[in-house]
C-alpha cells in the first residue's frame, strides 16, 4: 500500500510538471507560416499536381499523394509548407521551410501517434537543415533515426523531400 | 470646290461613324466586365468544388477508423529438435482517433497459426487502450497495454529488429509480450530528450516454480489482490541513440500464495548512426521470497548485446550474443546459465517487408547449433 501512495504521489508530481511544461512549446500552422516572413511579405500560391508531378511523388512516397494542388506560402526566395504524412497509423502534420533549394526548418506541428514523439523535438529536426533532393529522390545527408519511430521518422523524410521537390514550381512573384 | 452640302455629308459621316465606335467600345467593355464576372464566379465555383475534394482527399480527414498488422513465418533447424515451421504470429492492429488528443488502439494476435483445445496457439488480445494527450508533454493511458520496458516490448514488428527468433532475454527475463491492465503517464520534458512512464498495473501469478514469464496472466480473468508499479526514465537527446531504465515493483507475483514480493531491474541502450547500429540490453528480477530462494529462482538475470551493420536500404548484418539464468540464485553450485550466440542477415525487400536469416550456436545449460530462416511483414 506505501507504494501505491508512493506512486500516487509521483504520479501528481508528474502531471505538474507536465503542465509547467506544456506553455512552451509547438506552434500553430499559422503562427508557423507567419514566423517565417517576420521580415518580408508573402502570397499563398498553389502547385497544382501534373501528371509528371503525381509520377515522380508516387515513387517518392510510396503511394499516390494525396492532394490535387498542394499549397504553399512563399516570398522571392524562401518556402514554407504545411504537409501530411502518415508515420505509423496517424498522419503527422509537418512545416517545412525551403530556401535556395535547401531545408531552412522543419518542424512536426501536430503528433498523433501513441510513440515516437521525440521526432517533434529539435536535436532531432536539425538535422535536416542544409538537407538538398538528390536527382535519385533522396535527402542530400543522412538522418539518424529513432528507435521505435522508424515510420515516424520515414514520413518525415518523406515531406522533406517533396516540400523541395515542389519547390522548383514555385512561379516567381 | 466641295459644295456645302458634301461637306455637311461629310461630317455627318464623321460624326456617325464616332458615334458607332463609341457603341461598339461600350458593347465591348460591357462583354469584358461580364466575362470578368463570369470568370470571378467560375474561380469560386473551382476554388469551392477544389476545396470540396480536398477535404476529402486530406491524410487526417480520411477514415478516423486505422487498421495495421504484423506477422512472421519462421523456419528453425536446430540440432536435437524438431525442424519446424510456423507462422509464429499474425496480427491486426485497429486504432481509432476520437479527435486529435483521444485515440483508441488495440493488438489482436493469433499466435502460432491455430488455437483452441489441444492446439499449439493462442488467440490473444495484446493491446486495447484509450490514450489521452492530456497536454502536449503528457500523455494519460487507461485500458490494457504494453508494459514500458525493453527494447522490443513495446517496437516488435519484425522488420524493425534482426534475427528471425527475438533475443531471449526478453522472453525468459523479460517475458515479451508483456501486456497487463492498469493506467499509465508519460510525461516528455520539452526538448531534453527525457521522458518517464509511470504505469500501476495488474500483477503476473507465479507458480512455486517461478517462472517469470509462465506468470503472465494476460489479463484473462486475472488474479488482482496483487499490483505492478512500473517506472521508466528515457533519454534520447541524441540522434539515433535511446537510453533507457526501467525498473518495477511486484507486490506479490504469487498473488498471496507465497507473499512474493519482487523488483525487476533493466536498463538498454540502442544506437544508431549511418548503417552502424547497437543494441545492448540487461534485465534482473530479484524476488524476495524463501520458496523462491531454495530453487535458486530468487534471482532471474540475462544480457544481450548486438552490433549490426546496414549496408543499403536492403542489406544488414547483425552478430549478437545473449547470456541468461532464470536459476542464477543458486550461486556457483551449478551450471544452469544459456548462453546463445546468432549471426546472421535481413534483406528487406520493401521498407516493412524482410527476409531473414540467422545461425545459432547454443551453449552452457543447453546446447545444440543450427538455423533460422523468416518472412515477415507490418503494414
Amino acid at each position: 500500500m506505501k507504494q501505491f501512495q508512493l506512486f500516487i504521489l509521483i504520479l501528481i508530481a508528474l502531471l505538474n510538471a507536465g503542465l509547467y511544461a506544456v506553455e512552451q512549446v509547438y506552434q500553430n500552422q499559422d503562427e508557423y507560416i507567419a514566423q517565417q516572413f517576420e521580415h518580408s511579405s508573402f502570397e499563398k500560391a498553389h502547385i497544382w499536381l501534373t501528371p509528371d508531378h503525381k509520377e515522380y511523388l508516387t515513387e517518392l512516397l510510396g503511394h499516390k499523394p494525396y492532394k490535387i494542388r498542394v499549397p504553399v506560402w512563399h516570398d522571392n526566395d524562401t518556402s514554407v509548407w504545411i504537409l501530411e504524412e502518415i508515420g505509423k497509423e496517424q498522419p503527422i502534420t509537418v512545416g517545412v521551410v525551403v530556401k535556395g533549394k535547401q531545408i531552412q526548418d522543419i518542424k512536426v506541428l501536430v503528433y498523433r501517434e501513441s510513440r515516437g514523439h521525440e521526432v517533434r523535438q529539435s536535436f532531432f529536426t536539425a538535422q535536416y537543415v542544409g538537407a538538398k533532393l538528390e536527382s535519385s529522390g533522396k535527402l542530400s545527408q543522412p538522418i539518424d533515426g529513432i528507435t521505435g519511430a522508424t515510420l515516424s521518422v520515414r514520413a518525415l523524410n518523406k515531406v522533406a523531400a517533396m516540400a523541395l521537390y515542389l519547390s522548383q514550381f514555385i512561379e516567381p512573384k | 470646290m466641295f459644295s456645302r452640302k458634301q461637306i455637311s455629308l461629310a461630317i455627318a459621316g464623321v460624326f456617325s461613324l464616332s458615334a458607332l465606335a463609341q457603341g461598339t467600345q461600350s458593347d465591348l467593355v460591357k462583354t469584358l466586365e461580364q466575362q470578368q464576372k463570369q470568370i470571378e464566379e467560375l474561380k469560386l465555383q473551382v476554388e469551392a468544388a477544389v476545396a470540396a475534394i480536398e477535404e476529402q482527399q486530406s491524410v487526417s480527414s480520411q477514415s478516423k477508423t486505422t487498421m495495421g498488422g504484423y506477422g512472421e513465418l519462421h523456419y528453425n533447424n536446430i540440432d536435437g529438435k524438431t525442424d519446424q515451421i510456423d507462422f509464429h504470429r499474425f496480427v491486426l492492429f485497429v486504432g481509432h482517433n476520437y479527435s486529435d488528443k483521444l485515440r483508441f488502439f488495440s493488438e489482436l494476435e493469433l499466435e502460432h497459426s491455430l488455437a483452441g483445445e489441444g492446439k499449439p496457439g493462442e488467440v490473444e488480445l495484446e493491446q486495447a487502450y484509450i490514450e489521452y494527450d492530456y497536454s502536449e508533454s503528457t500523455t494519460l493511458k487507461g485500458g490494457l497495454f504494453l508494459v514500458p520496458v525493453g527494447i522490443i516490448n513495446e517496437t516488435h514488428e519484425p522488420d524493425t529488429f534482426y534475427g528471425v527468433e527475438r533475443n531471449p532475454i526478453e522472453k525468459d527475463i523479460i517475458p515479451a509480450t508483456w501486456w497487463e491492465a492498469g493506467a499509465a503517464t508519460q510525461v516528455r520534458f520539452g526538448e531534453s530528450g527525457v521522458s518517464m512512464d509511470f504505469a500501476i498495473t495488474s500483477g503476473l501469478y507465479t507458480d512455486d516454480q517461478f517462472k517469470i514469464r509462465s506468470g503472465r496472466q494476460k489479463v484473462a480473468s486475472a488474479v488482482a489482490e496483487d499490483f505492478a508499479y512500473t517506472a521508466r526514465i528515457k533519454w534520447t537527446g541524441v540522434p539515433g541513440l535511446e537510453l533507457a531504465a526501467t525498473i518495477q515493483h511486484q507486490e506479490d507475483i504469487t498473488q498471496g500464495d507465497f507473499n512474493a514480493s519482487a523488483m525487476l531491474y533493466e536498463a538498454h541502450a540502442a544506437y544508431r548512426a549511418g548503417g552502424f547500429g547497437l543494441r545492448a540490453l540487461y534485465a534482473q528480477w530479484d524476488i524476495d521470497a524463501v520458496e523462491a530462494d531454495l530453487i535458486g529462482r530468487d534471482v532471474q538475470k540475462g544480457y544481450y548485446i548486438e552490433p549490426s551493420y546496414q549496408f543499403n536500404e536492403s542489406w544488414g548484418v547483425f552478430a549478437r550474443y545473449s547470456a541468461w539464468d532464470n536459476n542464477a540464485g543458486n550461486g556457483s553450485a551449478t551450471d544452469t546459465e544459456k548462453r546463445l550466440s546468432n549471426i546472421g542477415f535481413n534483406y528487406w525487400v520493401h521498407p516493412q517487408v524482410v527476409l531473414k536469416f540467422d545461425a545459432e550456436n547454443r551453449m552452457g545449460a543447453h546446447n545444440g547449433s543450427g538455423f533460422n530462416l523468416g518472412i515477415g511483414y507490418s503494414f
